[in-house]
């Protein structure tokens, strides 16, 4: 029994590392300039499907990198033909514009790559368990973790330390003082809109190794990303960090007793936290009053 | 400030009359197949052409464009051409009970094909009945479309989940063993498939265990940790769609392939393509392979849905060829469009062997109007020299013989006075 | 509320009265008809929080769906009652709207729309895996419109579609009287009131809070009405009407249609309905362009069509 406890809680891990990713971009996103990205789950797809486009002719590790780079590339196209017009605005339309994108992406993968799932592997060596008894680890899903784990250091030292990392950070506090202090708000909007699309992007890349390549494939992962940030605390990545892996652990243990309801348990949390600390485990009074 | 405003007008300007242009258009026919002559027939199709299951419903969409562009270069039906009018369902019941009403109020079809999702089907089904408008349903498998809600205007052509189970449990029994574990998607279809098998299975004094797994679970780890933990002689994969892709690679990823042996019904030629070729295994039911070296007319087929489509024909095609071709033969026979005459004809009529494409004849059963045909048992296997040959048949079972006794589907069958 | 536009409400009914006879006419079915009377009856219901109230809610369809359950169950396991579908369904959706708005009444704009999604998610999900109860993803089957005893006649709404198109119509006007009652009264001039500036609002000395909770009761009450219509529309029930492409779907049919004005989302059903059973008809690329609609409704007409024609009109 513990060893299947210790088993699940380690799967959980692994789970909620995924999620961390795609909810980090959509906190990203959200704590800066105060939109919810629908199209977010349209993203990791098109990152997906570009990297299996690209991969033959640059090979796995090259489309590990080009792919998300160019789904920001694309990213940074749409805010700043389209999402930078309602910065201004009610939420509502920000909102309705990210939805309609994500009708327009799910329609285009399909156009473009067609509605048959599409067979991406990495390659083969990562592809194999670890060990016979813990068939469960493959060297990807380490790798996955490994991934996730760097962009996340490599996002909070990038917030920390370097003048736009500052920005985006003191931007989320006060954007109308940063404004005042001579900095452009405007592109450090379209960065951090950006950073936010690389990281769906690189999701979607690593989603193709373990799921099938389909229009659809985004749709999945978006509604528990929603629930990490709301979980942690809106306005929060660190929220959103501890929000990922706790509904991702969750879910894994709740599998050794209830296996029915290890998705549903994820709704449940939220419904508790709601319910006892509105503003997230890690949330700031305010914030997103 | 005031510039601004006007060249906002001035976009809005543009848009508006682009907007009236296409307004203009806004209740001109749906997209149609042209058929040329006098007052054509009209068959209405309503698939999930967007959506989780778009691939295969559009694999029934080109068999049966196929089906309406060769019996047009025969005559048609009672001399009249037939008009295919293609309807998208969208993977949505409101949609598709929507699209049947206009197909048959307003555009006047005569007869309804579809839906790949048995829920659709059977809300569609409704209104069919309704309207008495004959209805065959290719792809749904549900067990309760010739079951216990059978309508005397409805026919299926694809297999139940009880002639699929029926046809590989013994096989799975010999060659494996009587311990199972099943993989099961928690909605109807993994619920009468795993109960078909098990019902079987604990016949022959085998035993089980099982996991309900939701559609759309993107992690099988835990399941599989699972189901390895109990040790199965077989793992019985019931997952539909791009459930069962992800599923099967997530299993041969974790190099179970070698340590448990996979099997189960449905596995369908869209979903082997998407996986790559290591995770091509296991053993499998089709409801119609494209390989068949003793049925000739087969070959033909396969090359034209190679032409049309550029792709390999699977069951899929084969489900909307057969369909249109049974309405077609059914109302020649009948010398009539008037589907109850159309409904008895189509009863235990033959399908000539150049539409069957099977070994055996394949006709509609009288009791359930299900469709007696072959089911292909054998092991999905990765690509040896031909890309597109990834099933090896063992054994063909006739279509009787799966689907058991008549009286034991719930079906009867009243028809209008 | 603007005045003026009386020749133009009596216009609307008239069409609405005749349009069994005239849509076969433009190439239009029955049953079309129903539906944009039953998805605008959704959209009024919603806009009586999002365009009077001012507070957006993008996961309103879970209490459509719930109605839509709520009335299948009641058919399928109570009674062969229609009224008595139609009351229970609603009661469902009061209940949980009840229950969900006194939880969140305190947040606002974006937190508020967040939250909104995930419960109504939540509901989603119940109703996905709930499949003893609900059918799961193959919906909720085996039920059918009743026809409704009168004493006098018999309201045959299974078997005559028209019947039941007109039934559909009594109760829109019903829901729609009771809805323009409310916002002419003093309690929907609050909202307005909280609408264009809730601080001001509140130091009046308005409860704000309570007003939002009643609004969203109300508008929880109709759109769980529409569910029930929904459900007997199409003799069906299932997830789909619970998940939040189905909430947006009703708030773009708000905003494309005006958002301010009390007719605006009719028009939006409409031409939502519409224009989506049209394209999606001719091509599948449909998802593309209805994508793109949403896109081109917040850039370019973000007052919607009635703001576009009142705009036009005064200029």
């Amino acid at each position: 029994m513990t060893q299947l406890i210790l088993y699940n809680t380690f799967n959980g891990l692994i789970i909620g590392t995924f999620y961390v990713l795609m909810a980090l971009g959509l906190s990203l996103i959200l704590n800066l300039s105060g939109v919810i990205n629908f199209a977010h789950g349209g993203f990791l797809a098109v990152g997906g499907y570009l990297a299996y486009t690209l991969s033959p002719y640059i090979g796995f590790w090259a489309a590990l990198i080009a792919a998300p780079l160019l789904t920001a590339c694309i990213g940074i196209a749409i805010e700043r033909t389209l999402i930078r017009r309602l910065y201004g605005r009610d939420p509502l339309y920000s909102l309705l514009l990210t939805f309609g994108l994500a009708f327009i992406f799910e329609d285009m993968t399909r156009a473009i790559w067609g509605a048959q799932g599409l067979p991406f592997t990495p390659p083969s060596f990562l592809t194999q368990p670890i060990s016979p008894d813990f068939f469960f680890i493959t060297y990807y899903r380490l790798f996955m973790m490994a991934v996730v784990g760097i962009v996340v250091l490599g996002l909070f030292l990038f917030l920390r330390y370097t003048r736009l990392g500052v920005r985006i950070r003191a931007g989320t506090l006060d954007l109308e003082t940063v404004s005042a202090l001579g900095v452009n708000v405007r592109a450090l909007r379209t960065m951090n809109f950006a950073v936010g699309i690389f990281l769906a992007g690189l999701a979607g890349v690593l989603a193709g190794g373990n799921l099938s390549l389909e229009p659809t494939m985004g749709a999945n992962v978006l509604m528990p990303s929603f629930v990490a940030i709301i979980v942690g605390g809106v306005g929060s990545l660190h929220g959103t960090l501890f929000g990922g892996l706790l509904i991702g652990v969750a879910s894994g243990l709740t599998t050794v007793w209830f296996p029915s309801a290890s998705e549903a348990v994820i709704y449940v949390i939220m419904a508790v936290v709601l319910l006892v600390r509105p503003r997230g485990l890690m949330g700031e009074e305010g914030i997103m009053s | 400030m005031s510039q601004n405003i006007n060249c906002r007008i001035v976009r809005r300007r543009q848009v508006l009359q682009a907007g009236a242009a296409i307004g203009a258009l806004q209740f001109a026919a749906p997209f149609i197949i042209q058929a040329r002559g006098e007052t054509p027939i009209k068959i209405g199709m309503v698939d999930p052409l967007t959506g989780a299951y778009a691939a295969v419903a559009r694999s029934e969409v080109e068999g049966a464009k196929l089906a309406v562009q060769e019996i047009n270069g025969k005559g048609g039906i009672t001399g009249r051409p037939i008009e295919l009018l293609v309807e998208d369902s969208a993977n949505d019941t409101g949609t598709g009970v929507q699209k049947t009403r206009k197909l048959i109020e307003r555009d006047g079809v005569s007869f309804i094909i579809g839906d790949v999702n048995s829920g659709v089907a059977l809300a569609i089904a409704q209104v069919t009945n309704e309207k008495k408008i004959l209805h065959v349903v290719p792809g749904g498998h549900s067990d309760a479309i010739t079951g216990s809600d059978c309508h005397w205007n409805v026919f299926r052509v694809c297999n139940s989940t009880v002639m699929d189970g029926n046809a590989i449990a013994d096989v799975l029994m010999e060659k494996f063993g009587k311990k199972w574990y099943f993989l099961t998607p928690d909605y109807a279809y993994g619920h009468s498939v795993q109960a078909a098998l098990v019902k079987k299975l604990e016949a022959k004094g085998g035993k089980w265990e099982g996991a309900l797994a939701p559609i759309g679970t993107p992690d099988y780890s835990s399941y599989l940790i699972k189901a390895k933990s109990y040790g199965p002689d077989v793992l019985i994969n019931v997952m539909g769609a791009g459930d069962q892709v992800n599923s099967i690679k997530q299993y041969v990823q974790f190099g179970l392939a070698k340590q448990m042996p996979m099997g189960g019904t449905l596995f369908e030629l869209e979903s082997v393509l998407a996986l790559p070729d290591d995770a091509r295994a296991g053993w499998w039911t089709y409801e119609w392979y494209w390989n068949q070296p003793k049925v000739p007319q087969a070959a033909k087929f396969v090359a034209d849905i190679k032409k049309q489509t550029n792709q390999i024909a699977t069951a899929r095609h084969w489900f909307g060829y057969v369909s249109i071709h049974s309405i077609a033969l059914a109302a020649n026979q009948a010398k009539s469009v008037d589907s109850v005459a159309v409904a008895h004809a189509l009863e235990d009529m033959k399908l000539p062997p150049e539409v069957g494409l099977i070994q055996n004849t394949a006709y509609f059963r009288k009791g359930d109007h299900q469709l007696m045909s072959d089911v292909f048992v054998g092991q999905a296997h990765g690509a040896k020299g031909n890309p597109d040959d990834l099933f090896e048949v063992t054994d063909v079972v006739p279509g009787e013989k799966a689907a058991g006794p008549v009286e034991q589907s719930g079906c009867k069958l009243t028809y209008p006075a | 509320m603007r005045r003026g536009v009386g020749p133009g409400v009596a216009a609307i009914w008239l069409a609405l009265l005749t349009a069994p006879f005239w849509l076969p006419l433009v190439h239009g079915y029955e049953a079309l008809g129903t539906r944009v009377l039953v998805l605008g009856l959704g959209a009024m219901s919603l806009n009586f929080l999002l365009g009077f109230t001012g507070v957006l809610s993008f996961g309103h369809a879970a209490y459509f769906g719930l109605g839509a359950y709520g009335a299948g169950l009641t058919l399928k396991l109570l009674a062969p009652s229609t009224p008595l579908a139609i009351a229970l369904g609603m009661l469902l959706g009061i209940v949980a709207g009840a229950a969900l708005g006194a939880l969140i009444a305190r947040r606002r704009g974006v937190y508020f729309a967040m939250v909104t999604i995930a419960f109504g998610q939540v509901f989603y999900f119940v109703a996905f895996r709930w499949n003893a109860l609900t059918g799961g993803d193959d919906g909720l089957r085996g039920f059918s419109r009743q026809p409704i005893d009168f004493g006098f006649f018999k309201l045959d709404i299974l078997n005559d579609l028209t019947a039941f198109y007109y039934f559909v119509l009594v109760c829109f006007a019903i829901a729609l009287g009771i809805m323009a009652f409310l916002l002419r009264s003093p309690f929907g001039r609050t909202l307005l009131a909280i609408r264009e500036n809730e601080r001001r609002a509140r130091f009046l000395g308005i409860p704000v809070e309570q007003h939002i909770w009643l609004s969203f009761v109300i508008s929880c009450a109709f759109m769980s009405m529409a569910g029930t219509l929904y459900a007997l529309l199409n003799n069906f029930a299932d997830p789909k009407g619970l998940h939040y492409t189905q909430s947006g779907d009703f708030v773009i049919m708000a905003v494309l249609g005006g958002m301010r004005s009390f007719w605006g989302p009719l028009l939006g059903a409409a031409v939502f309905v519409v224009l989506q059973d049209y394209l999606s008809s001719v091509t599948t690329n449909w998802q593309s362009l209805i994508g793109l609609m949403f896109v081109v409704v917040v850039l370019f007409f973000p007052r919607g069509l009635l703001g576009f024609l009142q705009r036009k009109s005064q200029a």
